[in-house]
């Protein structure tokens, strides 16, 4: 038995089978864990789990203990957007599963690779109603990229192994692993295997050269080609190869609200941001394209609005590693099942012709000049987009930021200017409240010489604000900045334009005093009500090695523009120009 | 339309559960689902009966299938040489006139009664989908009380003729 602190000494260079000395299924899991190189995990603890915390405690992996367990999911969610790594994620049967679920459902819509194990009740007990049980495979099945259920103690080597693999090969996604507290306690001999054997999991990483070649014979006719490049660019790192591209064949880029940061946003062939908060430069020239190539960006209806009026004549190439994502909304000429890198690689090596653009190149950047982003002057209130391009400066465009959902997402996305890869974390497919403060904790651990900015609005904070004091426990230098607006600003404005102004259940007059919520966790806290004074604290805070909360207290009336109505095509843009 | 997608999956626990969720989940119309054993151990064949609106909606069947981690081959077999068969259990009301009638009905289906009650007898029949719409077709008018069916299962014949298949070109290497 090893019971004693010390851990069985276990080797795995270029062998193939280890048998471990004998041990419990709990110290087997962290060494599992080990041979994964896990450097950090986010959890939560509770009766199912104890043997796998008690094994942790003796053989320790570094674990940070959120103070919810969607909490910690996020963190997990954050430092894998930002690392590249597989986040982990630890936490107990019933209510801690459930209470992951949130999270799951994002890192699956938004293609996170996360590792989650979940504790089960003891495998005689399941199916009983047992104390703390939920069917969290059953739960789980259709927001993981695969889930597994140990039933017995040996095959955790082998499971852990290809959850790690799954978890971050192909379109990354989250793999669950569930645990029934038995398995933990069981004592056995395992064996380690390096070789995966998953006949039904093979992505296609080289792009198949005959589509390649129909791509270049589309570049060498189009007139009016255009990039849209989504957040497979980034899993991908394929930044470097897309500009090359783009410089090499000069087409005007797009970027989806994911894809921020894979192409750099002061760029003169950047269009900005597509669809339904996008520039007119950028919907446009998705609209009147005719020859569009998508890299890693699924046509999301937020990026595509009515698909009838989508790119109604332009040939579409797809360069996607999931080839279920080609064709799925929108018809597709050209389709490449590929690694965004290696496709970019493959085309960037034959002999290119450049597309006869230059007209096109002209209108766009003519687009852009005459209809750029604006907002409302004067009023009561900070301008939330000059308040976002003071945080641009203040950070010199560096920082990593993560947001919310909401209206101050929309104006990150529009306004933060974004240069480099992995600098921005946002809840995309799923949209989910709650996640910009928790992300930012997660993406402080994965980068802790970086500035992180956690830009939440006052409703969706209070749904994660509890980790406040989690950020003080480990001195996280974590910005938070929230967009006050005393309401559910994304709520109120759909309210406003489609509702005519009924504004049900979303203004909320009484929002906490932030400031006395921050210091009650020893973190600075300040609030602001001009440009001028958010500067001024922001240039004192936001560098330094501290914690600290700026409540922002911006317009509440101001809206996001330009916008595209549900059910609208993207060149139905309303707001386009100041009104 | 209809479609017959093939599956070979790996017996893992929960993956009936799995494709059954995919299916319920992305909308796609099922008709009729067969499970069954394959010649290699570990490995399950399943058979769909899928009803399409077109043929980018079948494609995404497949495709989402074949992401299934325990999914090992998807094929969606209608424009191939193909032999289907189902087996339909058919419970139908009987009077000592109608008994030799409904024998004779059944003669030519090489169906069999395999059940005799008072009042009732119970047929069973093999055929592909239509041979047995057309037997039930038939029986109807007698008063059918119960019809207990397999669903399809499919192979390909083992020599393919010819077939012109465009839509088969990869977008794989
Ligand atoms: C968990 C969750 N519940 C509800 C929503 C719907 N929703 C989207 S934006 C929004 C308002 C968010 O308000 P706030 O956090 O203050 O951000 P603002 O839009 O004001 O910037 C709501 C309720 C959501 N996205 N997520
Ligand atoms: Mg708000």
């Amino acid at each position: 038995m090893s019971q004693n602190a010390k851990a069985p000494e276990l080797k795995f260079e270029n062998e193939p089978v280890k048998r471990t000395e004998p041990m419990n299924g709990a110290d087997l899991f962290v060494e599992t864990l080990k041979n994964e190189n896990v450097e950090v995990m986010f959890g939560y603890p509770g009766g199912a789990v104890l043997p796998l915390y008690d094994a942790l405690y003796k053989n320790p992996i570094r674990h940070i203990l959120a103070r919810h367990e969607q909490a910690a999911i996020h963190a997990a969610e954050g430092y894998a957007r930002v690392s590249g790594k597989p986040g982990v994620v630890l936490a107990t049967s019933g209510p801690g599963a459930t209470n992951l679920v949130t999270g799951i459902a994002d890192a699956m819509m938004d293609s996170l690779p996360l590792v989650i194990f979940t504790g089960q009740v003891a495998t005689g007990v399941i199916g009983s109603d047992a104390f703390q049980e939920a069917d969290v495979i059953g739960i789980t099945m259709p927001i993981t990229k695969h889930n597994y259920q140990v039933r017995s103690m040996e095959d955790l080597p082998r499971i852990v192994h290809e959850a790690f693999h799954i978890a971050t090969t192909g379109r990354p996604g989250p793999v669950l692993i569930d645990i029934p507290k038995d398995i933990a306690t069981t004592i056995g001999n395992a064996e380690f295997v390096d070789e995966l054997n998953l006949p039904g999991y093979q992505p296609n990483f080289k792009p198949n050269s005959l589509q390649v070649k129909k791509l270049r014979g589309a570049l060498a006719k189009a007139k009016k080609p255009v990039i849209l490049a989504g957040a497979g660019v980034l899993f991908a790192k394929a930044s470097g190869e897309l500009l090359e591209f783009v410089e090499k064949m000069q087409i005007p880029v797009v970027n989806t609200l994911l894809g921020l940061g894979g192409f750099p946003a002061d760029h003169p062939l950047f269009l900005g941001m597509g669809g339904m908060h996008g520039t007119y430069a950028a919907n446009t020239a998705l609209y009147e394209a005719d020859l569009l190539i998508n890299i890693g960006a699924r046509f999301d209806d937020r990026l595509t609005g009515n698909l009838a009026h989508f790119a109604p004549n332009a040939t579409v190439a797809h360069i996607d590693i999931d080839p279920a994502e080609i064709g799925k909304n929108v018809p597709t000429h050209i389709p490449i099942v590929a690694d965004a890198r290696e496709a970019l690689k493959k085309i960037l090596s034959l002999d290119l012709e450049v597309p006869q653009a230059e007209e096109w190149r002209q209108k766009l950047q003519k687009d852009k000049e005459e209809n750029p982003l604006w907002n409302t002057e004067g009023g009561e209130g900070i301008s939330p987009q000059s308040l976002m391009r003071i945080i641009h400066n203040v950070t010199n465009g560096d920082a990593v930021v993560t947001t919310d959902v909401g209206q101050h997402q929309m104006w990150t996305a529009q306004y933060y200017g974004f240069k480099k890869p992995d600098q921005w974390v946002t809840s995309g497919g799923l949209g989910t409240m709650g996640f910009g403060f928790p992300s930012a904790i997660g993406a402080q651990i994965a980068k802790p010489d970086k500035t992180v900015v956690a830009v939440a609005g006052d409703a969706g904070f209070q749904m994660t604000l509890q980790e406040l004091g989690l950020v003080a426990e480990l001195k996280l230098p974590v910005k938070i900045v929230i967009y006050n607006n005393q309401a559910l600003g994304m709520v109120r404005q759909w309210q406003e334009t489609f509702y005519e102004e009924r504004y049900s259940q979303s203004l909320i007059p009484v929002q906490p005093d932030f400031v006395k919520l921050a210091d009650a966790y020893g973190i600075r806290g300040y609030v602001v009500t001009t440009e001028e004074e958010a500067e001024k604290v922001m240039r004192e805070t936001l560098t330094d090695n501290e914690p600290v909360l700026i409540d922002c207290r911006i317009k509440p009336k101001e809206m996001v523009y330009p916008m595209i109505a549900p059910g609208k095509g993207l060149h139905e843009m309303i707001g386009v120009k100041p009104q | 339309m209809r479609r017959i997608v093939t599956a070979t999956v790996l017996n893992q626990s929960g993956v009936l559960n799995r494709i059954a969720g995919l299916f319920t989940r992305r909308q796609f119309n099922i008709e009729s689902i067969t499970v069954g054993a394959t010649e290699t151990e570990g490995v399950s064949k399943m058979t769909f009966v899928v009803q399409v609106e077109d043929d980018r909606m079948v494609e995404q069947v497949v495709k989402q299938l074949h992401k299934q981690i325990d999914v090992l081959k998807v094929s969606d077999i209608t424009e191939q040489a193909i032999v289907t068969r189902e087996l339909a259990l058919i419970k139908v009301m009987t009077t000592p006139q109608t008994r030799a009638e409904i024998n004779v009905i059944i003669e030519p289906f090489r169906a069999t009664i395999i059940d005799v009650a008072r009042d009732s007898v119970t047929i069973q029949v093999v055929g592909n989908f239509e041979k047995i719409e057309a037997m039930i077709e038939l029986l109807r008018p007698y008063g059918i009380k119960e019809v207990a069916r397999t669903g399809q299962t499919a192979i390909k014949r083992g020599s393919q003729r010819f077939v012109s298949d465009s839509k088969q070109v990869s977008i794989l290497n």
